[in-house]
């Protein structure tokens, strides 16, 4: 492309030229607005990062229950929160990887049972304290003591004991654990000022900004916190206002009161992208939507019952229908791409045949009784009339049962055999295999008891070597695939939108929805 | 003890009686709701040791009657309890809740009270012709169509087509009463044109009944002009029946208006009763369930004396 017009896109991202001169001389040398337009986002993302401004976001999930403590951060927008104002020991980056953040560095032994965490040098917490490794120390004892309420307590059982040793923090574990340094990256376990064992919800620690004004469930004000170690925080103020009604979050973002939204509903995303000034961003990601069969439970504890079941659902008319194209075929595993040892399986498909050969061949003979409400997932009553009709074709008779929301944590969801819900998905196989499909699991919400998969589990965690893991989880998957209680037709995809006054998004970005929760810390507000 | 003052009375105790019963009610109400509030708290990524050790910490074990009792004394004395979900204290969590709640309500009423009995008193005026027509056309189409796709319909054209008013309504302490009203002013559109109808109707059969009476005709011949007998001679007697209903509408202003504070992000009573019944926080649910019940209890007791008051014949006894 000719020099005169890069050089006008440098001038308009560094705002010394407006979009709409810079678009009209564009025209005028014979560009395209399309060709003008790409140029102008790679010249911006070129110029780097621009500091100042106010970044306003309109999140889904806050309620004025909600807690500043760490330990009790249970939604999208507390997990917002506590991004702003902490830090965990690291943290995963784009490619799936970890980053340092308030650890510098760690290091496993040779048997990956102790492993130990340098804390980086010269960072202070926002009451002006420095980090000590004692801090770090006390943080995990919270999480992990007898009467912790926190939400990390499963993934800090393993932990036997935990010491300091100068600058230094050494995990010791029960059994071995490759993973360890990934279950340190959970959001619950940010480091706070003596563990916040004092004052947990004081909401001081080691990240970018320092929250400034909470009304919870409302509105949520933080500033840049001037003494931050590293080089992301770009916006000054950040806002964050709570909009649970979907129409209304999608109209502040069109009539620009905020910024950023997450949680677009797929049926409306592509109409929203549709605006000239507002970007529609799809990130693919671990989480899934799934009907779940107790394995134990008659009638689903006849193979042959679930092998019918997971023949008789079309899971591409799921994706396509559900999720409006927003999220990609499952397997009957909980595991996707997005995890680092992923093998992909052959592919289960739909069909009717072989669906009703194995219901013919259980001997079961009836109504299956599938119970689902509104909030087990979005579209959650759609999917399962899907399921019915695509069951009816294979002679297989599915009663689909509407529960109401209220409740449906507590007295269906792992209690009733059958039932739909959904899974966030967790960073590494070990943990979602270890939460839900360990036969000892307090969430095995299939009731999945398979000796061999055990096994392969505990044996695939001491691993250290990459290729003999991906190859057990690889025979896990197989295993879960053909003997477990889940039918998983589809991997949502995140579908969070951001208007053209933010740059900087960084397109599947590894984690959860908006950049893992990162996306204001790191987008700027363009010049 | 002169009959207006033995009257009033009588309604004043019978009001509170009601509130009692009302109190008896939520709280009975609140008990038999499914679920479990440690396991709604923790949601579905919670353990059973954090659950167990939530379920003793909010002693969620005594017995029932107990808590009743203990509930009420409490709130007889400003005391609404602590909150589950966040052990604060409600009266001070609840805070700016009522006032922000009123402030909308308040609004909402100057605009709509004023137009709904101008409205009533024109179709009386101009009875079966076509702006008595056209008036109540447009308000029963306006209060049939449900509040929540009126604000949406409203937050697309004004806020997203036309950028007048903002779609999020929310206000805060930093913001001076020209931005507040400017924040509010599509859930105060709103709410004018759902209780609009209600009103104005009532208002016009109140006059156009008292339009019967020998006395107007007496007050036509003497050759007075229509809006002079309407106003002057009609309305004053058509009063008790339209307090009634203003009344009734003021409360729904109130306690009716869950649904627009969601649509429209309004930090009011209404969303924050919503956020705690999702979470099974039930003394915060039942300390709302008060406060809306004393809030209608309180107006429709209100419309009762202004209607005692309004009639002469309990005035002025023989």
């Amino acid at each position: 492309m000719n020099d005169q017009l890069h050089y006008l896109a440098r001038h308009a991202a560094a705002g010394k030229l407006s979009r709409r001169d810079f678009m009209a001389k564009a025209a005028a040398l014979g560009f395209t607005a399309a060709a003008a337009s790409t140029l102008l986002t790679s010249e911006a993302r070129a110029a780097g990062p621009q500091k100042g401004g106010t970044i306003r976001m309109g999140l889904q999930g806050g309620s004025t229950t909600d807690s500043l403590d760490p330990a009790l951060s249970t939604n999208q927008v507390t997990l917002m929160l506590v991004r702003l104002w902490g830090e965990p020991l690291v943290e995963l980056n784009d490619d799936g990887g970890l980053d340092g953040k308030v650890a510098e560095s760690y290091e496993a032994s040779a048997d990956a049972r102790i492993w130990t965490f340098k804390i980086r040098k010269g960072i202070t917490f926002s009451n002006g304290k420095a980090v000590t490794a004692e801090d770090v120390a006390a943080t995990m004892e919270r999480h992990s003591g007898e009467d912790t309420k926190s939400g990390a307590l499963g993934i800090m059982r393993g932990i036997k004991n935990v010491s300091t040793d100068g600058d230094n923090v050494v995990v010791e574990l029960e059994t071995p654990n490759a993973d360890l340094p990934y279950l340190m990256a959970d959001y619950h376990l940010v480091i706070q000022p003596g563990g916040g064992m004092d004052d947990p919800a004081a909401a001081i620690g080691t990240g970018p900004y320092i929250i400034k004004d909470v009304d919870m469930g409302v509105r949520i004000v933080a500033e840049k916190n001037p003494n931050y170690w590293g080089d992301i925080g770009h916006a000054e103020t950040i806002e964050l206002i709570v909009i649970n009604d979907n129409t209304a979050r999608v109209a502040a973002l069109q009539s620009g009161q905020v910024d950023m939204i997450d949680r677009v509903p797929p049926r409306t995303a592509k109409l929203v992208a549709r605006a000239p000034n507002i970007n529609v961003h799809s990130t693919s990601g671990p989480g899934h939507y799934v009907f779940i069969m107790h394995a134990n439970t008659a009638p689903f504890d006849n193979k042959d019952v679930r092998m019918a079941l997971k023949y008789g659902i079309n899971r591409q008319e799921m994706v396509d229908k559900v999720l409006n194209g927003y999220g990609s075929i499952g397997n009957d595993s909980p595991i996707n791409s997005s995890y680092p040892m992923f093998t992909p399986s052959e592919q289960r498909e739909y069909d009717p045949d072989k669906a009703m050969f194995h219901m013919k061949k259980s001997g079961h003979d009836g109504e299956i009784l599938l119970r689902t409400s509104d909030n087990s997932f979005p579209g959650a009553p759609d999917a399962s009339a899907l399921f019915q009709q695509s069951c009816a074709s294979a002679g297989i008779n599915l009663n689909v049962k509407r529960e109401p929301n209220d409740g449906y944590w507590s007295e269906v969801w792992n209690t009733q055999p059958f039932c739909t819900s959904y899974w966030g998905g967790r960073p590494t196989q070990d943990q979602m295999f270890t939460t839900a499909y360990l036969s000892t699991a307090d969430w095995n919400d299939t009731r999945f008891n398979n000796e061999q998969f055990d096994q392969l589990l505990l044996a695939a965690r001491a691993e250290l070597d990459t290729a003999k893991r991906t190859q057990m989880y690889a025979d896990m998957g197989e295993i879960q695939r053909d003997e477990g209680g889940l039918i998983c037709p589809m991997f949502n995809d995140f579908v969070d939108a951001t208007s053209d006054r933010l740059d900087g998004w960084v397109e599947n970005a590894k984690g959860f929805a908006l950049m893992n929760s990162y996306s204001p810390i790191r987008m700027w507000v363009k010049a | 003890m002169p009959l207006i003052i033995k009257l009033l009375a009588q309604r004043i105790a019978l009001g509170l009686i009601l509130l009692l019963l009302v109190s008896g009610l939520i709280f009975a109400g609140t008990m038999i709701l499914p679920g479990d509030v440690a396991q709604s708290i923790l949601g579905q990524s919670a353990t059973p040791e954090a659950l167990a050790n939530l379920r003793a910490e909010l002693g969620l074990n005594d017995p029932p009657l107990q808590r009743y009792i203990q509930w009420l004394g409490g709130a007889m004395t400003g005391d609404l309890g602590t909150a589950l979900t966040s052990g604060s204290d409600i009266t001070e969590s609840i805070g700016k809740r009522p006032s922000n709640t009123l402030f909308l309500a308040f609004w909402a009423a100057i605009i709509a009270v004023p137009l709904a009995i101008f409205l009533g008193l024109l179709a009386v005026r101009y009875k079966d012709r076509w702006p008595d027509k056209l008036i109540s056309a447009v308000t029963l189409a306006s209060i049939s169509i449900p509040e929540f796709l009126i604000g949406y319909v409203l937050m697309y054209l004004i806020a997203v087509k036309l950028r007048w008013f903002p779609s999020v309504a929310m206000i805060n302490d930093g913001m001076s009463l020209g931005e507040k009203l400017g924040a509010i002013a599509l859930p105060v559109t709103v709410l004018t044109l759902v209780v609009l109808a209600h009103m104005m109707r009532m208002t016009r059969a109140a006059i156009l009944n008292v339009m019967q009476s020998a006395y107007i005709e007496t007050a036509e011949l003497k050759g007075l002009n229509g809006f002079q007998v309407i106003f002057r001679h009609a309305f004053p007697n058509a009063i008790a029946p339209i307090v009634n209903v203003v009344m009734l509408n003021l409360a729904y202003l109130v306690v009716g208006v869950v649904v627009i504070e969601v649509v429209f992000v309004y930090p009011g009573m209404g969303q924050y009763l919503v956020d705690h019944v999702s979470k099974r926080d039930v003394p915060v649910v039942q300390a709302c369930g008060l406060i809306f019940a004393a809030v209608y209890i309180g107006l429709n007791m209100i419309a009762d004396i202004v209607a005692i008051l309004s009639n002469p014949r309990l005035r002025h006894p023989k």
